[in-house]
């Protein structure tokens, strides 16, 4: 059979499996219960973390007297705190923890040796540790996505190969049966994101090519980060729980392929728009920007799947701590695909390209769609891991309306405040600062958007700790027996509810 | 998928402009750009673990496409050539504040500079930029003044040093400015000439 056919044909869902599906699931989720717990924790705690060096560089950003003498929180330093604490930190850890739990119970693989795993997971973070500690004390690099001192990068890299290759022999042990369009985004995503670090790191911080050849790796970098690490970590979490949830299949496991695949193939391409207009041959940009337009594809398609396999359960998406959040997420990434494709257009980047406006669409991505299908990705995990539930449905009501409040405020913000920015910014009549109090410039009319985004960071505080009393306490709390009385719910799915 | 894109974006250009060499316009003259080095290249290590890049660019976009132009970022448009000689690029992906890759030719004093970085506000009235007065120190007037004390309007007197002391640049803001003074785009390629 040629391996297109047999692909086809190992994905179809009608496949019978032996074991009764209830009794291998709990034995997997015993047997990852120790490295995800591990992995989650170390995730919220960084997700503090990151949230402490956000609020303090937004409050510079208006206010830079702010804290100014305190050279370790110097905007560009805490703000790479925050990215670096974010990305490495807390979204990696996400990854590690959900993003190989589905993958264990999808392969229903017997997990061995879960103690390196544990190490590894430990170096990991040790070497974020040092990295961010390296950033504040004058190792920053001042590219994008790599600001950590290269001297971590191998402790990172060899940490993450022992880490993803759990995923990978996973995979390759699995039960025979079909094979999870979630698999294959997870399964992709943990080959790409070795790659695209070794490679980045290479040709930028040990070896460093040519010019802005530096910046062109760079790009493709940190967009594939985006693109082929989180965006398919968060994908897979929600192919496989929004059905998981809802007890009904996905609407079409034939255009969840066409999205893995579309994916695949355009997005790597489009990282190149943030270069628009640089120091770049003009080929390689429109390659970028073709790309970038191309992704309306893999977006339309999983957008329409997701879209039909919830339609008509409005009341169990608005009851299930899980599912709101997934939800959020699964529709923050159609909107916030759709805007990174028409920002690759020439003539919107040349106003959006530079301001707040990408700042906006970054947070659009990487929260709004990325870290709230992750919460939604813990609020599921925890309770099969831990055999307890939530205790609190009210911190997890909090959760949910602050950080989507806030995140949608921040954007809201970012990108109007952003959008006038490049307008100022293309006007050359307009100065960046002047004396006479009365003259309109670029700064005066970029605070109050900064402003705005300091009080949505405040919201989004707010719910993080919400998320994270709720998990400690869920963690460390006197043993609770609510898991016989049913799971937490945010509203009665008979009668009115929440 | 992903060797592929590497190969079509990355390689390829190391293939195009990989080994783009310094040229001379005309017979005779000093090819053009030359390496950064000394104090400047100094400086530029702080400018990197400062963090300015992630407000301000180092790339002049062409005539016509947005107003780097009229702003007087530059006369010309900067090209691949511009960069090949630097370890690490900047371009930068920001503009909080203008673009700085004529700030040498733009602001061609060091005092202002250094004022400037002490606190934008004496400047810059209204600036977002955050102060650097940690790059200066405050010390003792020994004998005589010294030449490089900083001068601060009396228009901001919380800025003044304390009755007989002056506040004078560390080693690392002198570094730092002369980097920004060494930022000039005064030299002209045969792909990229002025008011291009
Ligand atoms: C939070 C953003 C921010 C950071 C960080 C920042 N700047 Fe600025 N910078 C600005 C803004 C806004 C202006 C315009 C107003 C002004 O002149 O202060 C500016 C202006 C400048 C100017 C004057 C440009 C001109 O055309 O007049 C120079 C030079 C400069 N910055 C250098 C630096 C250096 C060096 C660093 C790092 C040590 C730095 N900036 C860090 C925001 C920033």
């Amino acid at each position: 059979m040629s391996p297109l056919l047999s692909f086809f044909s190992n994905i179809d869902p009608q496949r019978e499996t032996q074991v009764s599906p209830k009794v291998a699931l709990s034995e997997v989720d015993q047997q990852m219960r120790v490295p995800a717990i591990m992995f989650t924790t170390f995730a919220i705690c960084w997700l503090l973390v990151g949230t402490f060096f956000a609020i303090v560089a937004s409050f510079k950003m208006h206010s830079p007297n702010f804290l100014a003498d305190w050279e370790f929180l110097t905007f560009g330093r805490a703000r790479s705190a925050h990215l670096n604490a974010m990305a490495y930190g807390w979204s990696n850890n996400a990854i590690f923890g959900v993003g190989l739990w589905v993958m264990a119970r999808l392969c229903k693989a017997q997990i061995r040796f879960s103690g390196l795993l544990i190490i590894a997971g430990i170096f990991w973070n040790v070497a974020v540790v040092i990295g961010i500690f390296g950033i504040l004390t004058g190792g920053l690099t001042s590219i994008e996505w790599l600001e950590m001192p290269k001297q971590v990068a191998p402790l990172l890299a060899f940490s993450y190969i022992l880490i993803g290759m759990w995923g990978i022999l996973m995979f390759r042990y699995r039960e025979r049966g079909h094979v999870y369009v979630s698999q294959w985004y997870i399964l992709g995503a943990l080959f790409w994101f070795p790659w695209l670090y070794v490679v980045a790191q290479t040709m930028i911080l040990f070896e460093p090519a040519r010019g802005t050849i530096q910046a062109l790796t760079n790009w493709w970098f940190a967009h594939n980060v985006l693109g082929l690490w989180m965006t398919p970590m968060g994908l897979a979490t929600i192919y496989y729980l929004m059905p998981k949830v809802l007890g009904r299949p996905i609407y079409s496991y034939y255009l969840s392929l066409l999205g893995f695949w579309s994916l695949a193939l355009f997005y790597n391409w489009a990282g190149v728009h943030h270069l628009i207009g640089g120091p770049i041959p003009a080929w390689l940009i429109s390659c970028g920007i073709v790309a970038s337009v191309m992704m309306v594809i893999p977006v339309v398609v999983t957008a329409i799947n997701h879209h039909m396999t919830a339609v008509g359960n409005a009341r169990a998406v608005w009851c299930s701590p899980t599912l709101r959040f997934i939800v959020f997420g699964a529709m923050s990434y159609t909107l916030a695909s759709f805007f990174g494709s028409w920002m690759a257009l020439r003539d919107v980047s040349l106003v959006t390209h530079f301001t707040q406006f990408t700042v906006g669409h970054a947070h659009h991505g990487v929260y709004a769609f990325f870290a709230m299908t992750m919460f939604g990705g813990i609020y599921f995990m925890m309770p099969r891991l831990l055999a307890r539930e939530w205790p609190s449905a009210t911190l997890i009501k909090v959760h949910f309306w602050f950080s989507g409040l806030g995140i949608g405020m921040m954007i809201v913000g970012l990108q109007l405040g952003g959008w006038i920015q490049g307008l100022n910014l293309n006007n050359p009549d307009i100065p960046f600062v002047s004396s006479d109090p009365e003259t309109m410039t670029v700064i005066k009319a970029l605070v109050p958007w900064l402003f705005s985004r300091s009080v949505a960071g405040m919201l989004l505080t707010i719910g993080h700790f919400a998320f994270f009393v709720n998990f400690a306490w869920m963690l460390i709390g006197p043993r609770a027996v609510r898991y016989k009385e049913g799971p937490t719910l945010l509203g009665n799915t008979e009668g009115k509810g929440a | 998928m992903l060797a592929f894109s590497w190969s079509g974006l990355i390689l390829s250009s190391v293939i195009q402009f990989g080994d783009l060499k310094p040229i001379a316009l005309n017979e005779g003259e000093t090819p053009m750009p030359i390496a950064r080095v000394g104090v400047a290249q100094q400086g530029k290590e702080i400018y990197i673990d400062q963090g300015c890049l992630y407000c301000h660019s180092q790339q002049v976009r062409r005539k016509g496409y947005g107003a780097d132009w009229e702003r007087g970022w530059g006369d010309r448009q900067t090209v691949p050539r511009d960069y090949i000689l630097q370890d690490r690029v900047l371009l930068g992906t920001s503009r909080t504040g203008p673009d700085l890759m004529t700030i040498g030719q733009r602001q061609p004093s060091a005092d202002w500079h250094h004022l400037h970085l002490y606190n934008p506000q004496i400047t810059s009235p209204g600036s977002i930029m955050p102060p650097f007065r940690y790059l200066y120190k405050t010390q003792k007037i020994g004998d005589a003044p010294s030449p490089n004390a900083l001068t601060i309007p009396d228009t901001f007197p919380e800025e003044q040093p304390p009755e007989g002391y002056e506040i004078v640049p560390t080693e690392r803001a002198d570094q730092l400015v002369e980097y920004l003074l060494s930022l000039k785009l005064d030299y002209e390629l045969p792909e990229s000439r002025f008011a291009q």
